[in-house]
């Protein structure tokens, strides 16, 4: 084995040292930072879609919608405020399956077959994805509650704007996550459409990201389980404590073990040898 | 990655014969139930140009994405400097260049900013990066476009492009899927010279997958593949005198004309 120093490139015969790993992870997230330059449409609508549900649907619902006193809130709190979690929730969740919108799009260019014959090992490469996927969704979650700031959505103390960061970013990892293993099963671009409807919008709606659990089991008792059993719920959870910094350790566990299970999915699903590629004709 | 992984490199200085650049024995692969490769076996010489000659459909996609592990070896093995391809992945994936069929190049990044990426994705920093970017563009005469966006390049210039990439973590050996299709006769020729001239000046071992027979010289080693089997192999004119043809082209359509005669068995 020739030794290499760390931080030049592995030669032939060295192995990678942690210095390589970290290259390699900063240059994938570095390029879909720079695609996301180059697709500022993308990140205009990312903005506009959570601003127009925060300034009309909210608005508007104001009045029909009471909240009462529920953790992690002290006081009655205005409609707007109570839906911002569930819109950074839908940032999030629009961005990973956007992000694996990109990977079926990769895969169908060949831009992906660049990725996989990397040297890396693959849950390496995946996982960098996933981590930079996530760092843009970060950057759209604080370009809106920028702007929900002027519309007097805040946090109690500003420090709320870092203590929500960790769970923005394992909300953004397990969105991610699932949008990776969805992207392993779809064989081509055209069937993502099914997506927007069959996972974007049910998990959405199903959700406590609109209305709180107490309100959807008046309602229906039964949807109000479904709510519960959906990640999501606790993703938007998880958001909506932290940003009051406090911790909803149940939404902790339920979006960390859902985020480890959704990304293990993808990475078995993407393996060589088990995985659906394999299976499916061409490249 | 398993660190006891005997060094083939090394154990080959010590052993007998040169170490084949790229070797496959016994590869089979099935997409459910059409067999789509059928007990190939090939080897690449360092420093040798070889052929894979088919049409369409033939099996040389799917023998490259094995090659690259884009999924893995059903039965049979792949060897890159001795290094198999799925017990070494790592070690056999960093000595293998790869220019893909499609195009894989960022449109709306810059050759270098597409360069850099790969480079990060072989652990190669940034300020290693800049010089051996240098060199490979200067190769394929595109260091004066690093800086434009490739949407703005022709077809030739990214597959040139491509082809400085695929040499930038200095493989030993270079696969090229079909590199030529939808380019003009001019950055053809280009194109062609161009790796040859790697295979003569740096002992480059070089796979090139085409169907187009005049890109095939007499002294070539060339693989007919067909359905998924390999008809036969050698050198170029080797097989034309066993075909008892005048070239490579008619001894290929006097091959895959009796495969097809033979009738299918499956």
């Amino acid at each position: 084995m020739n030794g290499s120093s760390a931080a030049s490139a592995p030669a032939v015969g060295g192995r990678p040292s942690l210095a390589n790993y970290a290259i390699c992870l900063n240059g994938i997230v570095w390029r879909e930072a720079l695609r996301y330059w180059h697709q500022r449409e993308r990140f205009i609508s990312a903005l506009v879609r959570p601003l127009v549900w925060l300034f009309i649907f909210a608005a508007g619902f104001r009045s029909v919608l009471g909240v009462s006193i529920i953790p992690p809130y002290d006081t009655y709190v205005l409609y707007e405020v109570y839906i911002t979690p569930g819109l950074i929730a839908m940032i999030e969740l629009f961005s990973g399956m956007q992000s694996s919108l990109s990977m079926v799009y990769d895969r169908e260019m060949g831009n992906m077959r660049t990725l996989l014959v990397s040297p890396f090992p693959r849950w390496f490469l995946l996982t960098s994805k996933l981590a930079a996927g996530t760092a843009v969704s970060l950057a759209q979650v604080y370009a809106f509650l920028f702007v929900a700031y002027f519309w007097e959505i805040e946090p109690p103390s500003p420090w709320g704007y870092l203590t929500v960061l960790p769970a923005l970013v394992l909300a953004g990892l397990m969105l991610g996550a699932l949008g990776m293993l969805l992207s392993s099963l779809i064989k081509q671009l055209e069937n993502f459409a099914g997506i927007m409807n069959f996972v974007i919008f049910p998990m959405f709606f199903a959700s406590s990201a609109l209305y709180p659990l107490w309100r959807v089991r008046e309602g229906s008792p039964w949807l109000a389980t479904v709510c519960e059993l959906n990640p999501f719920t606790h993703a938007v959870e998880l958001i909506r404590f932290a940003f009051y910094g406090r911790i909803d350790f149940l939404a902790l566990a339920v979006v960390l073990g859902a985020a480890i299970v959704f990304l293990g999915s993808a990475i078995a699903a993407y393996d060589p040898s088990r995985g659906m590629i394999a299976r499916r004709e061409g490249p | 990655m398993n660190s006891s992984t005997p060094n083939p490199e090394t154990a080959s200085k010590r052993g007998a014969g040169a170490l084949a650049a790229l070797e496959a024995t016994g590869v089979s692969h099935r997409y459910g139930k059409r067999k789509a490769l059928d007990n190939i076996g090939l080897s690449v010489a360092q420093g040798s140009f070889s052929v894979i000659l088919g049409l369409n459909g033939a099996g040389k996609s799917t023998l490259f994405s094995l090659i690259t592990r884009l999924f893995a070896t059903q039965q049979g093995t792949i060897r890159i400097f001795g290094f198999d391809v799925n017990r070494a992945p790592s070690e056999a994936l960093r000595r293998l260049g790869v220019v893909f069929q499609a195009r894989t190049l960022d449109l709306d990044l810059t050759v270098m900013q597409n360069l850099s990426y790969h480079a990060a994705l072989h652990g190669i920093s940034g300020r290693e990066t800049k010089p051996r970017a240098a060199v490979v563009l200067n190769q394929v005469n595109m260091a004066e476009r690093a800086r434009e966006k490739v949407r703005t390049l022709s077809g030739g210039q990214m597959r040139r492009v491509e082809i400085a990439r695929a040499l930038l973590h200095r493989p030993r050996m270079l696969l090229l899927d079909e590199p030529t299709v939808g380019l003009d006769i001019k950055a053809r020729a280009d194109i062609l010279q161009h790796v040859r001239g790697l295979v003569a000046r740096e002992g480059i071992g070089v796979l090139w997958a085409t169907h187009l027979i005049d890109e095939i010289e007499p002294s070539d080693d060339v693989v007919v593949l067909h359905e998924g089997k390999i008809l036969d192999h050698g050198n170029a004119s080797e097989i034309a005198a066993r075909a008892g043809a005048p070239g490579i082209g008619p001894a290929f359509t006097t091959l895959t004309g009796a495969a097809r005669k033979e009738g299918k068995p499956e």
